[in-house]
């Protein structure tokens, strides 16, 4: 594989935009898990004109629900979920200044148009990779939402945290380019 | 009659609990490995590498192999001469999923109610099971933990005898490219084919409970899984991000059916196809 490419957060805009699809990257610095409960819960609180517990521009979101750390570990295994459920709330959270997004599987096409009007980046993790993930995570805490449970809001602190870019700024898709010479029906 | 209590049920399955989580089967292990000599892809290849290193680390320090650590799938057959002393088979079953995931650190992940409230039930419960009587004086015991990346995207298609087995392949087919490269492939597909519409979705989650390396001793049905996965591996999902390996195997199972019917049902698994067993 080509060599990968090391990225740090916070994660701007012109960062993002210049990247592309099937980059081999790794992560550093602080980012924040959040699934389908708490994805439900921020949009309903913009809804209601509340206020988030972080501010999420420049961040990176990562769709994670991990299992609990052992005693003296800072997480348990935390592999990434599919991030398609997170679709319908997406849009909303781009508005809010997401440049990164990090979890697994295809996105809608109106995630693709939203990634490309605010320059975000989706990456890709090994799915089901995720006591090899934990090794790159070395601070879990729980920012928000703690009656969630493994769906609350947390941050990570991560070093060379292992993703591939699989949905560019400019909607290149890696899965779709990835699979084509393989496709033999 | 020979008595087996409650508390040898609720401890065997507190350790398959975490057994299941921590050790990929070796079989599964080893068509992973197969996999990754075949896989033309070099970026398939990388995903493998990283797939297979996850497993030995799993393995060596007893963590989870995916955060998903699923939802308790069990399958009970009781001799037909066994009396069970204690209370309940179901609540000494659940009593030990309860105890395998808490002292295990694996993932809550269910829910007791799926549409209104969505309150997780915090230690696991309730399992799924499936009991049958059966000749004899033992408990067997077969836990399959799901998660539900995979389970997402399994389905099923009520076909009618004229569709045959061309008909058959085709919707298998149309089930994993609709699946795409979500669920987490290499996948392990289990297919069901016959019965009603829940048999044949039954049938597709006891087919998982095979080897990946032992196929049906129908010889028809086997041909058939080894032309499903031979298509499988042609729709270039790979392992994740394009390939040659999209999945590892493809277990059938049948059973006898109406004469207008042809149920056909596909339960998706992921690489991590875990599994454990007892015989109590």
């Amino acid at each position: 594989m080509a060599e990968k490419i090391r990225i740090t957060t916070p994660f701007t805009e012109e960062a993002s935009r210049k990247l592309k699809a099937g980059d081999s990257v790794l992560i550093t610095g602080t980012i924040y898990s959040a699934r389908d409960a708490a994805h439900k819960v921020m949009t309903e609180a913009l809804a209601r004109g509340e206020k988030l517990p972080i501010d999420w521009n420049n961040q990176m979101v990562y769709y994670l629900g991990p299992t609990p750390a052992k005693p003296g570990d800072p997480i348990g295994s935390c592999g990434p979920t599919t991030s398609g459920r997170m679709d319908a709330y997406t849009p909303t959270m781009l508005a809010q200044g997401i440049k990164g997004m990090i979890g697994k599987g295809s996105r809608k096409p109106e995630v693709v148009e939203a990634m490309k009007k605010y320059g975000v980046t989706y990456f890709a993790a090994v799915g089901g990779a995720a006591a090899l993930i934990a090794k790159s995570v070395k601070k879990y805490e729980v920012i928000a939402y703690p009656e969630l449970g493994p769906e609350a809001l947390a941050a990570l602190t991560v070093v060379d945290f292992p993703a591939i870019v699989v949905i560019d700024s400019e909607g290149n898709n890696f899965y779709e380019i990835g699979q084509k010479p393989y496709r033999r029906l | 009659m020979r008595t087996v209590k409650t508390e040898e049920i609720t401890s065997a399955v507190a350790q398959m609990c975490k057994e299941a989580a921590y050790y990929l089967p070796k079989d599964v292990y080893e068509a992973l490995k197969k996999g990754r000599e075949t896989e033309e892809s070099p970026v398939g290849r990388d995903v493998l590498d990283q797939i297979i290193r996850n497993a030995e680390i799993a393995r060596a320090e007893d963590r989870p192999i995916c955060q998903d650590t699923g939802m308790a799938i069990i399958f009970v057959e009781v001799g037909q001469e066994v009396h069970i002393e204690g209370g309940l088979l179901e609540d000494a079953i659940n009593a030990g999923v309860a105890k395998g995931y808490t002292e295990g650190y694996l993932r809550k992940s269910v829910v007791a109610e799926p549409l209104f409230n969505r309150k997780n039930t915090q230690d696991n419960t309730p399992a799924i099971i499936y009991t049958s009587l059966v000749a004899g004086d033992k408990i067997k015991i077969q836990l399959a933990p799901k998660g539900f990346g995979s389970e997402n995207k399994s389905g099923l298609e009520m076909l009618v005898p004229a569709d045959g087995v061309e008909g058959v392949k085709a919707a298998v087919l149309r089930i994993i490219q609709h699946a795409d490269c979500n669920p987490c492939p290499p996948m392990v597909v289990g297919v069901g084919v016959g019965g009603t519409m829940d048999r044949a979705a039954y049938l597709s989650k006891r087919a998982l409970l095979r080897p990946t390396n032992v196929r049906n001793e129908h010889p028809q049905y086997a041909k058939l899984e080894e032309d499903l996965l031979t298509l499988i591996n042609k729709t270039g999902i790979g392992p994740q991000l394009g390939g040659t390996t999209s999945a590892l195997a493809v277990n059938v199972e049948w059973g006898p059916t109406h004469i207008a019917g042809l149920p056909v049902a596909v339960t998706i698994c992921c690489h991590a196809m875990r599994h454990a067993e007892r015989v109590l």
